[in-house]
């Protein structure tokens, strides 16, 4: 319990330091949003600066990250430039589109790489084991971004899929099913291509964890007695070699929210992304320094749910 | 094959990959940035054999591309000359790591028609020379970030585990900020809040210096396991016994053993990097025309005629394919000798 309540502590401070961070990074930034206006001479130069001064960015950096974190505690997460509104109800609506298709990838990677990764452990050397680390090796050295466009093309060539987006044109007048088939539709190329991405290093660690623990003499001793296969890999090699797995979950949930920005700018997916790589180019302070943030956030929940995990299966670290 | 014989191929296939790359010049038969307007999105040419009369020669030829009657970026072979492929011809100029300029192609025919080995773009230029131009930017990009990441990380991962205390728990801790931090993200907000206006060789510096700077936390820990088990060891007790300084110490008995884990993260990081720097490209933040990088070659993909009628725009992609799975390689060889030689 103390442990935990320590690497809650730490998480905390942890968010602390990489807001500081974040803060600093965007503010070495010579140029603000407002220089584009700059450009346009039928603006004067003291417009602009009545501009700055209304949005605070004339301000010394320190009086600013301290009004951004009131603005934080007061439930607004600071303002957004371009969108002129409080940034937090434009991170909820793309984080959730996001969460939507990183939930579904990181659900259907889990699936299928335990499993699969379980049985290639339990025959070695066989065909399987080969064809595993050929295909990872493979996966792995193709970039998202190829795939991410193949399968687009590919959509595009056989007009099979939609081709990016998150719903069709005339979403709204379809009945509740066919919403739901809309946007499976839509989800398939994404959701492919971040599987595709993700499975090849699970289902190695997998193997590789299961490989080991197989090895151990309590299992050639369960054997020995009489245990059925199933319950013999399920109920006695799994959870001794969970542990890393564990770990890597926690790294999963971490990387819900930030794993899919390629994806989801190539294939035109309302999530954070595209929000990102917009104010990112225009400039929008606020947008991007609350971005990373949630990002952040869900990083340190990620590792603080594996520990918290790894607490409640490993009774060695119970122990300590 | 043995591991050590699995090893020395992949870093020969690897080395062999490099070398195409540092003499683009003398393979591309092309400058990169040279254009033919009146040849736009012509497909890859086609070296033949056998003629139309049936007969086969021994060195190659090509026909021209010609458009097609009436239409406009449709092309078709014309049979009535056929320019054979000479090697080691003269052709535009060129630098040899920016000193000597030479004019020797490996291969190339004769004026009226060009050889498009991977077809061309919209302005005409040959994807071919604009690949293995381009390879040497994203390359280099790579190879640069991850000595900047690992030289940051063998720095302060040696510092870290040597001295221990409270050096150590600082730089564990930044290095956790650093982890927890998202990496593409970060990468993407620090590069967008530098300048976007700069020279092409500023932004290339910027460039790697950002990736490079950004994933020092991973070889630090690393190291610094390596160091804190390293000087456990009985005979680092004697050395110090016979009163050896740190930096001997450091030298001759804990720094040999990060080599190993240096060059295994040298081959998982490198591949990484150029995917970075690719990434940033495709997407307008990292070099931008004419010079041509990986990214900005696969960023032509981004518009919906050239995804879809156009296939060797991918080619740049199955070139970072291959070198990828060469680094892959090397380093799964690396870590099995290491397994297997780690005492």
């Amino acid at each position: 319990m103390k442990y935990l309540g320590r690497r809650l502590a730490h998480g905390i401070l942890l968010l602390v330091g990489a807001s500081l961070l974040c803060f600093l990074f965007t503010d070495l930034a010579p140029g603000s949003f407002f220089d584009e206006i700059k450009l346009n001479p039928q603006i004067s130069p003291e417009t602009v600066a009545a501009l700055r001064s209304h949005y605070g960015l004339d301000q010394p950096t320190s009086v600013r990250y301290v009004g951004w974190v009131k603005s934080v505690f007061k439930g607004e997460w600071g303002y957004s430039f371009a969108y002129n509104s409080p940034v937090r109800g434009l991170l909820m609506l793309r984080a959730g589109n996001t969460l939507l298709l990183t939930g579904v990838a990181t659900l259907l990677v889990w699936l299928i790489a335990v499993p699969l990764g379980i049985w290639i452990a339990d025959h070695p050397d066989a065909w399987s084991d080969r064809l595993c680390r050929g295909g990872t090796s493979i996966l792995l050295s193709v970039p998202e971004l190829v795939l991410v466009l193949g399968f687009l093309c590919l959509a595009v060539r056989t007009h099979a899929l939609p081709v990016g987006g998150m719903a069709s044109v005339g979403f709204d007048q379809l009945g509740r099913w066919s919403k739901l088939g809309d946007l499976i539709m839509h989800l398939i190329i994404p959701v492919i291509t971040l599987v595709l991405a993700g499975l090849p290093i699970l289902l190695r660690h997998v193997r590789a964890s299961m490989t080991e623990v197989l090895k151990a003499p309590f299992v050639q001793a369960a054997r020995g007695h009489g245990v059925a296969k199933t319950r013999l890999l399920f109920r006695y090699a799994l959870p001794a070699a969970a542990n890393p797995l564990i770990s890597l979950f926690g790294f999963s949930v971490g990387g819900l929210l930030s794993g899919s920005l390629l994806v989801e700018v190539v294939t035109g997916w309302p999530g954070l992304g595209p929000l990102l790589l917009e104010a990112t180019m225009s400039r929008d302070l606020y947008v991007v320094v609350g971005v990373v943030m949630l990002s952040t956030v869900f990083m340190i929940l990620g590792n603080f749910l594996a520990d918290v995990m790894l607490v409640a299966a490993d009774p060695r670290i119970r122990m300590q | 094959m043995t591991s050590k014989k699995k090893f020395w191929a992949a870093v020969t296939f690897l080395v062999l990959l490099h070398a195409v790359i540092v003499f683009a010049g003398f393979v591309a038969p092309y400058d990169p940035t040279s254009q033919n307007r009146n040849l736009p999105f012509v497909p890859p040419t086609r070296p033949h054999f056998i003629d139309t009369q049936g007969r086969f020669h021994l060195r190659p030829f090509i026909c021209q591309w010609i458009s097609r009657p009436q239409s406009l970026y449709e092309y078709e072979e014309s049979h009535d000359k056929a320019y054979p492929i000479h090697f080691l011809v003269k052709g535009p100029e060129y630098k040899i790591a920016g000193l000597f300029s030479a004019h020797t192609h490996l291969f190339g025919v004769e004026v009226p028609a060009q050889i498009f080995l991977a077809g061309s773009d919209n302005y005409g230029r040959d994807q071919f020379s604009r690949i293995l131009y381009g390879g040497r930017i994203s390359l280099a990009s790579g190879l640069l970030a991850t000595l900047i990441s690992l030289m940051l990380g063998l720095l302060l991962g040696t510092i870290s585990g040597f001295y221990g205390r409270w050096i150590d728990e600082l730089v564990m801790r930044t290095a956790e900020l650093f982890l927890v931090l998202p990496w593409l993200y970060l990468l993407l907000a620090v590069r967008a809040f530098l300048p976007l206006y700069i020279s092409p060789m500023q932004t290339f510096f910027l460039l790697v210096a950002v990736i490079g700077s950004v994933g020092w936390a991973r070889p630090a820990r690393l190291v610094r396991g390596v160091v804190l088990s390293a000087k456990t060891r009985k005979y680092v007790a004697a050395s110090r016994g016979f009163g050896a300084s740190d930096i001997h110490i450091l030298r001759r008995h804990v720094l040999p053993h990060t080599y190993g884990v240096l060059l295994t993260q040298a081959a998982l990081l490198v591949p990484q990097y150029v995917v970075a720097e690719v990434t940033l490209s495709f997407l307008g933040l990292g070099l931008s025309e004419p010079l041509p990088s990986w990214g900005s070659l696969l960023a032509n993909l981004q518009q919906y005629n050239v995804l879809v009628s156009y296939w060797w725009m991918f080619i740049p992609g199955l070139a970072l394919i291959v070198f990828s799975l060469g680094y892959l390689a090397v380093a799964d060889a690396f870590l099995k000798r290491l397994q297997s030689t780690t005492v």
